[in-house]
């Protein structure tokens, strides 16, 4: 049989590819096609998979940036950020307590608006030292100023991380993004991923532009001098306007993303699976989508009418909208990979937060009930999610239900 | 290092001849509020004048970045960024490669522009000393980190660092009714350390403002030769160690004179020990009691005549038992240590 050989480098460019890639995978060619700058890694698992991707692709020869191995967390996003406020495009990531030890970098770089894209590779902080997935890691920046989206399959992973860059780096924004990617569940996970062309690519994404902010001989500006009661609130309030600007922002670039790769993410805040005739629904982010989503199909065949809204975009959290699509369901089951010890209800940041949006949004409240599921990295499997659906059900019923309960728990 | 490594051209900054040829134009102007007589302060405008108008400046959280940026009046004439306390050596990786990437890409002009990060005892010897060492072992990046030392936490409110010397009298470490010496640690060889441990950093000195011209000097040596360099000053301070500000330039010398500051370049390995300290190495100049330095400040003002004696005996076992006097501290003869002159 005749085969057709493309020639291959000229049509690289132009040509849409398919290939079979981890999560973290994903990251790395969304950075290539990105055409970062300088790159900063420290080994902590899981996310630090990425980071073996794009050393070799600067081995390679396929992305010309500067790749440091730095002597921890903290150093590798305080190199980011000096590298972005010299204009430089930067990525960089951790997981885990290894997140909370560049906590200080991790701080002051919204406050600087510098539009760094990170990975977290999200993972159970210490102790006890579990390499899998809860969400606290990511979530802790959630007061800070930084935008956190998570995603549930390498392709969003992807097309995330083209979006990351053009909402971090558009001059309304300039503050930094963290991409969550639940470790193993996804940065270890392969899957068929389209990748883009390069060429669309730059028809999406503009180059950073600093301005007028920009450290360099010919622009003699102070970044950051020291500020006391006198000025910090106006400071604070100009973050606060970034966070009022983000929906629309993102709005816009989701629609633009649309536009140029033909690939439809739809709300960009939240995906919905079969709420439309829905009773009930499930709430969570990350990778527990899948078997949330099998085993809906699963009661669906027997009857029963539920769905599932998987979040994406956690800051800016879309509080409004959310109450839109939630408050017509008779009951929401929260299903988290988190706790917030001593929250109002004992229950994890999610629920808090859902209630909160629900709380001032909503017309009608339906019970919030939150489930703290899948800790550690232990699976989230099908039959804690079939008692998740029952017990909300219950509580649409109107039989009061506790508000947060553990499942999948050893007696 | 290795030719492997891809480097960029630096500024070829030829040494000062004379401070009739130090130019006027200063990049570190009005508008600081540290104390009267502050060192620190000097150095940073000192610091400016060598490295000259294509620089970028990093200055780690101290007295140099609360006092000298206050909002609105910014003393720089350079381009200036603050950094975490401990990112000092992190900041200027940062910088420094992002001119690379750009530079190579064509993003902006090729040019060789001076990188400089500034950090404190606190920030340079303690918490960020980690990221400093690493920045050292990394060939590619033309950076300059500047430790200026005033041997305490002097923006927080005078508190032990890591560079203080024996015995002081600090916030965290005040002589009180039973214990006379709270602070029982020796100073911190910090350039030692740097010089020993980082065979890719091409420069490290030691200076003192009160050789301006030799520390401007030093800087740019420091930012002409390329790769990641670090230079160590020590800086008086009035406000933490107790004296009249008058006498600041002259604490500065009696450092040097009794042995305590030993100013020193390496260059590709090469030590070469300057000024006073040549002398005293050489046997030229008698080393001054350091009971002559001691007893102008406050901060010592709890010595008795035993604690005198005892720091000049760890000064007297540097210059008379290391292998190499005042720079490191290996020793000649270990199993039959010397016994302490003068």
């Amino acid at each position: 049989m005749a085969t057709i050989t493309l020639p291959v480098k000229e049509h690289e460019e132009v040509l849409e590819q398919e290939a079979l890639i981890t999560g973290s995978e994903a990251i790395a060619v969304a950075c290539k096609l990105a055409n970062v700058d300088v790159v900063t890694a420290y080994p902590i698992r899981p996310y630090d998979t990425v980071m073996q991707y794009m050393s070799q692709l600067v081995a390679d020869g396929e992305l010309d940036c500067e790749f440091i191995v730095a002597d921890g967390e903290h150093s590798q996003f305080e190199i980011v950020k000096h590298a972005s406020a010299c204009g430089a495009r930067v990525f960089s990531g951790s997981s885990g307590v290894g997140w909370m030890y560049a906590m200080e970098a991790l701080t002051v770089t919204p406050a600087l608006r510098i539009p760094i894209v990170a990975l977290v590779g999200n993972r159970t902080l210490d102790d006890p030292g579990a390499f899998g997935v809860e969400h606290n890691d990511a979530l802790s920046v959630r007061d800070l100023g930084w935008m956190l989206v998570w995603v549930d399959n390498a392709q969003e992973a992807l097309d995330t991380a083209l979006i990351a860059y053009r909402v971090a780096e558009d001059r309304r924004m300039f503050v930094p993004l963290a991409i969550s990617c639940d470790g193993a569940f996804l940065t270890h996970s392969q899957s068929l991923v389209k990748i883009p062309a390069p060429e669309k690519v730059k028809k999406f994404l503009p180059k950073y532009n600093r301005g007028e902010l920009l450290l360099h001989p010919d622009n003699v500006i102070s970044v950051a001098p020291q500020a006391n009661e006198d000025w910090v609130m106006e400071m604070r309030r100009q973050n606060y306007a970034v966070t009022e600007r983000a929906p629309g922002v993102i709005r816009e670039v989701y629609a633009e993303f649309e536009r140029i790769f033909g690939r439809k993410y739809g709300n960009p805040f939240f995906e919905e699976y079969r709420t439309e005739d829905a009773e009930v629904v499930l709430f969570g982010m990350g990778t527990l989508s899948t078997p949330v989503k099998v085993t809906i199909d699963k009661l669906r065949q027997q009857g029963k009418k539920v769905g599932f809204v998987r979040l994406r975009w956690f800051r800016p959290f879309a509080g409004p909208e959310i109450a839109k699509a939630l408050e017509r369901f008779k009951a929401i089951g929260v299903i988290e990979r988190d706790v917030s010890f001593g929250s109002p209800d004992l229950s994890g940041v999610v629920a808090t937060e859902l209630r909160s949006a629900l709380y001032s949004n909503a017309k009608t409240r339906p019970p919030v009930l939150d489930f703290l599921c899948g800790l550690g990295g232990r699976e989230v499997t099908v039959p804690d999610v079939e008692k998740i659906t029952e017990i909300t059900f219950q509580a649409a019923s109107g039989k009061p239900q506790p508000l947060t309960q553990w499942i999948g728990l050893r007696g | 290092m290795s030719t492997l490594v891809e480097t960029k051209p630096t500024q070829e900054l030829a040494p000062f001849k004379g401070v009739k040829k130090v130019p006027y134009e200063e990049y570190f102007t009005s508008g600081h509020r540290t104390c009267e007589g502050c060192e620190s302060a000097q150095f940073m405008r000192l610091v400016a004048k060598a490295a000259g108008p294509r620089t970028i400046v990093l200055g780690a959280t101290g007295c140099m970045y609360v006092a000298n940026t206050s909002y609105y009046s910014t003393v720089w004439g350079v381009p200036w960024m603050h950094t975490q306390l401990g990112a000092a050596g992190s900041s200027a990786l940062g910088a420094a490669a992002a001119l690379k990437a750009l530079m190579r890409k064509g993003e902006i002009k090729d040019e060789p522009i001076n990188v400089v990060a500034f950090c404190g005892d606190g920030g340079g010897a303690d918490i960020g000393l980690g990221p400093i060492s690493a920045t050292l072992t990394i060939p590619d990046y033309n950076l300059l980190i500047v430790l200026y030392d005033n041997e305490s936490y002097g923006n927080t409110g005078i508190q032990v660092s890591s560079t203080s010397p024996y015995g002081v009298n600090t916030t965290f470490s005040t002589p009180g009714k039973v214990k006379r010496i709270m602070h029982h640690r020796w100073k911190k060889n910090v350039a030692g350390l740097m010089l020993a441990g980082h065979s890719t950093c091409k420069y490290v000195a030691t200076v003192s403002t009160t050789y301006a011209l030799q520390a401007m000097n030093c800087v740019r040596r420091a930012l002409s030769i390329g790769g990641p360099t670090f230079i160590h000053c020590l800086n008086p301070c009035p406000k933490g160690w107790d004296f009249d500000p008058e006498i600041a330039y002259e604490l500065g010398n009696l450092a040097v004179n009794t042995g305590i500051w030993p100013l020193y370049e390496v260059e590709n390995g090469v030590l070469k020990l300057y000024g006073k300290t040549r002398q005293i190495a050489d046997g030229r100049y008698k080393r001054l009691p350091v009971a002559d330095y001691l007893l102008k400040q406050g901060r010592f003002a709890h010595f008795t005549d035993e604690d005198i004696a005892f720091f000049q005996s760890q000064v007297d076992d540097m210059w008379n038992n290391w292998l190499i006097p005042g720079v490191i501290p290996l020793r000649k003869g270990a199993e039959e240590p010397a016994p302490a002159t003068e």
